[in-house]
């Protein structure tokens, strides 16, 4: 067999590249975002995790924990002892007062007890606060809380029944995130001061916590072993730090994952750009391939020179994406800082580097392939003038490179999302919304052809006419408009429909503030206290603390020791806080089975369930479950079960007594009124805690805020990665424009030639471009409306009118940008001779 | 003389829709080597066909051609294409130069193919001897016709082939341009002693050839030779 000669097959390439060198650098440019975004979130996750790993003691302050939502029984107690434990605390949620200004908030207090934390810091201003504050008696309050309710070192807290100052702001503490703590800021305080709150009382909800510090040696994975199932018995639980960092590295790993995938559809979108682009290309080169072929090249020597090309296209796309990524890693955090629990400290990581760099080799000759093996089956005939006409593989090869390009996207996004399933669903959901895209696009090209408007003027139908080229790109444009035009519109559509449902939330109707732990005996006076301020009561609804004690007569703790049970775990471990009445509310209904509003029996009390906890606890109607209400059995049998919409903001219940049985149990109540304003809230919260400083109030309203604050982060995020998308899809375009830009020029030439003025030469341009902005713009708001139709329905089940803003910003908006870049395209026709013109281009 | 070039009883069919097209119907013929020959005829006679399967560019449908000792229809793509780049040299009607290679690169292709490590000193000799010792950087979009088509010229004895064929070298010319451009053509031809193969419809072109073949409706019409080989007649 001849020799390869690969020194000369790689300087036919340089040679070649010479020459074309925007447009190749343009292809490139097209794998550059996607490859950017890859490696700048491969980084991050890497980064993540390796912060993860080394600052999983820091971010528990401790080497592990024991937890319980009881004081522990003395067996737990027992073994607790036994461990000897360095700090403990315990925690519950609570309003508190600042007699200052009245101003009152619902905050996490934590009673602290040791020098907590062993690892990591927290923080206070003055620093000497986090020191003294147990010895000198003194409160810790979180340092934005003290900024908005203008609270100062000196002021004074007022917690349940306990009035004191307060030492200092916390402004860290190991396993906070600023999400979780602008729910319920914390406030520490001394844990021997936290009897004289009051508020440990019955019905509130309560942590104990017991941190623990071990010896380099100890093998925590075996104590979790050892201990859990001990635990597990007296109801508490063992966490230590390396598996808290694990399941917080599952739950980032989920963001990362998702990102991930996000960079992903955008590399694709600009190897399909690069696609289309190579077939053009290499149709302009294959006259040259002929000749090449004459004088003696090989079919496979003049495939590897093209293909050397698009590897090199390749490897500086992926080395240059790979640099832009790792500039860009530094911004993700930014993006996420209020999700994480620390600061990820940035570095490089060289596995990173190389697959950014290996990506856009793989992705780019992978999807370069097909149009690229014209250049192997071309004739030698082609020199003289003979068109053989047959340039495309044999079926079977073109089948097989399907088949290797789906494999590897597969494998790719299997690497990514480390999980055949979701790497099957992701891989088969790309697909069909290219497909949609696509199918859209074809649907709406052959709607205008069919009915084509033969009554406009020239320049309209030229324009028009010109979609439908041959070597046309309008289909792959279409569909990378229209999929950065997808993503950011179901974005907006989406934002919109759940800030609709919060806004339905908020009217006057609907409960936004819920009043929580009213005792039995505050009821009368709160109600009255609440009509004083002129607002109106809601819901009353009892709350009745149980836990299983029985399933169809099998005790709880003989299925729990049961290795072979099916019932999930948490239904046998749960203090299910449930209510009676005789209604349902708007947000339930029955699936099965019939309710019975009102019982007088005893023996067989008939109750709802929810359909989670019959899944869970695989119960069915006629079952039977005895509850443990405070110490008195009582038997159930299982008359209905209900679908909950627990997605309404208001009370929901798993368990659901009939009225009648249950008046007698001890039980605490929820509250729930609508107040107008903030004022109003302010006003009401702070003379319910003053009389009753045990209540817990939340302010839907507050609340909503921050929905609507998080759902802003995340759409940043998700636009930030839909902007890769789009700057993607717009290099794509100046990519198509550049590449058939000596056929317009000639186009324009020869209409000029038969007298166009410059006018109309423009105007059939600028339409043209019009025409095709609109197309990719229109399917892609179109097909988000579709999407969010479905998110609406069985998602958010919500009613979903679309906005008219992604019609009047986004479709103007694209459009804009297409015109702009196409007509760049034949700037220099204009206001020059046609002679001139063919002379610069020739 | 030994036979450089042997066709027998070649046939040539191309299939239009329903309908079947006999480009080549039967054709017999040698050259010699060393010799110049030309096949002429009107406007789709079947003269590129005849060339694209002497050059081994393409099969023909029965029939044999044996090129520098070698049977055509046992070789696949790639050995017609080794034994392209060992033994034959083309010019073509419309320079077929690679339009992203300079003059000197483009000369070069054939030797660098065949892995010799002198390709560009050959190149820039052969460069010199058709005039263009000045041009060696330029791309052909710098270059006029004449020039494209001696850079052409050069690139085809590049390799020194065994024979050479033509396709009409002057057809893009002016009759100026395209005199200088053939007598450059014998010139090197005679030097080099390869076997020339022309097609043109120029008589006149035809008639400084040693022999001619003339093809009408694929079908050879008359091989004769020519006052160049009897200049008695």
């Amino acid at each position: 067999m001849k020799k390869l000669r690969l020194k000369w097959l790689f300087t036919m390439a340089l040679r070649d590249a010479k020459a074309s060198k925007t447009r190749l650098l343009l292809f490139m440019s097209s794998l550059v975002l996607g490859i950017a975004a890859v490696v700048a979130i491969q980084l991050f996750s890497t980064n993540l995790k390796a912060n993860l790993r080394l600052q999983s003691k820091a971010l528990m302050g401790a080497d592990y924990i024991i937890d319980s939502d009881e004081i522990p029984t003395d067996r737990a107690q027992e073994i607790i002892d036994s461990l000897k434990p360095d700090a403990s605390e315990v925690t519950f949620v609570s309003m508190a007062a600042f007699p200052k200004n009245s101003g009152t908030k619902l905050v996490k207090v934590r009673g602290m007890e040791g020098d907590f934390p062993f690892y990591g810091s927290m923080d206070t201003r003055p620093v000497a606060a986090a020191r003294n504050y147990q010895k000198e008696k003194t409160a810790l309050v979180d340092a934005t809380l003290m900024l908005q309710y203008n609270i100062k070192a000196g002021d004074s807290i007022k917690i349940g029944e306990l009035t004191l100052p307060i030492s200092g702001a916390l402004t860290n503490i190991p396993g906070a995130t600023t999400v979780s703590t602008s729910v319920a800021p914390s406030v520490i305080i001394p844990k021997g001061l936290i009897e004289q709150t009051q508020l440990l009382q019955f019905g509130s909800r309560k942590e104990y916590q017991y941190f623990f510090k071990a010896a380099d040696t100890l093998n925590l994975d075996r104590l979790e072993d050892e201990l859990e199932p001990k635990l597990d018995l007296v109801d508490a639980d063992l966490d230590t730090h390396t598996s808290t960092s694990r399941r917080l590295g599952r739950r980032y790993d989920n963001i990362s994952k998702f990102l991930n995938l996000v960079a992903f559809i955008a590399l694709i979108l600009g190897c399909i750009g690069i696609a289309s682009s190579i077939q053009i290309y290499i149709k302009e080169k294959l006259a040259s391939t002929a000749v090449l072929k004459c004088l003696g090249t090989s079919s496979l020597q003049s495939f590897l020179i093209y293909l050397i090309q698009v590897a090199a296209i390749g490897f500086l796309g992926g080395l240059l994406g790979t640099v832009i990524g790792v500039g860009l890693q530094s911004v993700i955090p930014y993006f996420l800082e209020d999700f994480l629990p620390f600061e990820v400290q940035i570095s490089i990581d060289p596995i990173s580097l190389i697959v950014g760099i290996l990506l856009g080799i793989l992705m780019s000759v992978l999807f370069a392939v097909l149009p690229l093996l014209s250049t192997w089956f071309v004739s030698p005939l082609r020199v003289l003038r003979v068109d053989d006409g047959n340039l495309a593989a044999p079926k079977t090869v073109q089948i097989a490179i399907y088949f290797v390009i789906v494999a590897t996207l597969f494998l790719i996004s299997f690497w990514l999302l480390d999980d055949f399933i979701y790497a099957l669903s992701f891989i088969g959901g790309t697909a069909v919304t290219f497909i949609l895209l696509a199918g859209v696009g074809l649907l709406l090209m052959r709607i205008i052809r069919k009915q084509f408007p033969r009554n406009w003027g020239y320049p309209s139908r030229q324009a028009l006419m010109n979609l439908f080229r041959p070597n046309n790109q309008t289909l792959v444009l279409i569909t990378s408009i229209g999929l950065g035009a997808f993503l950011v519109s179901t974005l907006f559509f989406t934002r919109d429909l759940l800030l609709q449902k919060t806004d339905v939330e908020q009217s006057a109707s609907n409960p936004n503030m819920i009043i929580l732990d009213v005792q039995t005996d505050q009821r009368t006076e709160l109600k009255s206290i609440i009509k004083q301020n002129g607002i109106p009561v809601l819901d009353d609804i009892p709350i009745v603390t149980m836990r299983m004690s029985k399933i169809n007569s099998r005790s709880v703790d003989e299925i729990e020791r049961d290795t072979t049970r099916e019932v999930r775990g948490w239904v046998l471990n749960h203090e299910f806080r449930t209510t009676y009445r005789s209604e349902l509310t708007a947000s339930e209904n029955i699936v099965e089975g019939s309710w019975q509003p009102t019982s007088d029996a005893f023996d067989k009390i008939p109750i709802s369930i929810s359909e989670n906890v019959a899944r869970d606890a695989l119960l069915e109607i006629g079952d039977e479950v005895t509850f443990n209400v405070q110490g008195v059995l009582m038997p159930t049998q299982i008359t209905s079960i209900r679908s909950v919409d627990w997605s309404q903001l208001q009370p929901n219940f798993n368990i659901l007594f009939p009225a009648g049985v249950l008046e007698n149990a001890p039980q605490f109540n929820v509250v729930t009124t609508a107040v107008a304003d903030e004022a109003a809230s302010a006003r009401l919260q702070s003379a319910l805690v003053s009389r009753f400083p045990n209540l817990t109030i939340i302010d839907l309203r507050q609340a909503f805020i921050l929905i609507k604050d998080i759902l802003e982060k995340v759409s940043w995020v998700i636009n930030f990665m839909a902007l890769f998308s789009m700057l993607t899809g717009i290099i794509v375009l100046i990519g198509s424009v550049r590449t058939s830009k000596y056929q317009r020029i000639k186009e324009s030439v020869l209409l000029r030639t038969i007298g166009a003025r410059d006018r109309q030469i423009l105007k059939i341009s600028a339409l043209e471009y019009v025409f095709l902005g609109l197309l990719g713009s229109l399917v892609g708001v179109l097909l988000a409306i579709v999407a969010t139709l479905g998110l609406a329905l069985f998602v958010f089940q919500e009613a979903f009118v679309p906005s008219w803003v992604p019609f009047l910003v986004i479709v103007p908006g694209i459009t804009l940008i297409v015109v702009i870049i196409g007509l760049s395209n034949i700037r220099e026709v204009l206001g020059s001779s046609p002679l001139e013109v063919l002379r610069k281009t020739n | 003389m030994s036979k450089v070039l042997k066709v027998s009883t070649v046939s040539k069919t191309y299939s239009s829709g329903s309908k079947e097209l006999t480009v080549l119907d039967d054709i017999s013929f040698n050259v010699e080597q060393g010799e110049t020959f030309s096949i002429v005829g009107p406007s789709g006679s079947g003269k590129t066909t005849l060339l694209g399967i002497c050059a081994g560019l393409d099969l023909p449908d029965s029939g044999t051609v044996t090129l520098c000792s070698k049977n055509l229809n046992e070789l696949n793509q790639d050995e017609s294409a080794a034994l392209r780049n060992e033994q034959v040299g083309f010019i073509f009607q419309n320079f077929q130069l690679l339009p992203t290679l300079t003059a000197l690169e483009n000369v070069s292709v054939p030797l660098e193919l065949q892995g010799d490590s002198k390709a560009a000193s050959k190149s820039k000799t052969l460069l010199e001897k058709v005039g263009l010792g000045d041009r060696l950087n330029h791309y052909p979009s710098q270059l006029s016709g004449g020039e494209q088509q001696r850079v052409a010229l050069a690139r085809a004895f590049s390799n020194r082939p065994s024979i050479l064929f033509a396709d009409e070298p002057t057809g893009n010319l002016d009759e100026e341009t395209g005199e200088k451009v053939i007598q450059l053509l014998f010139e090197l031809n005679q030097q080099a002693g390869t076997t020339l193969v022309i097609i043109t419809h120029d008589m006149e072109l035809a008639e400084r050839t040693q022999k001619i073949l003339k093809l009408k409706g694929g079908r050879v019409q008359e091989i004769r030779e020519t006052l160049v080989n009897n200049p008695v007649r």
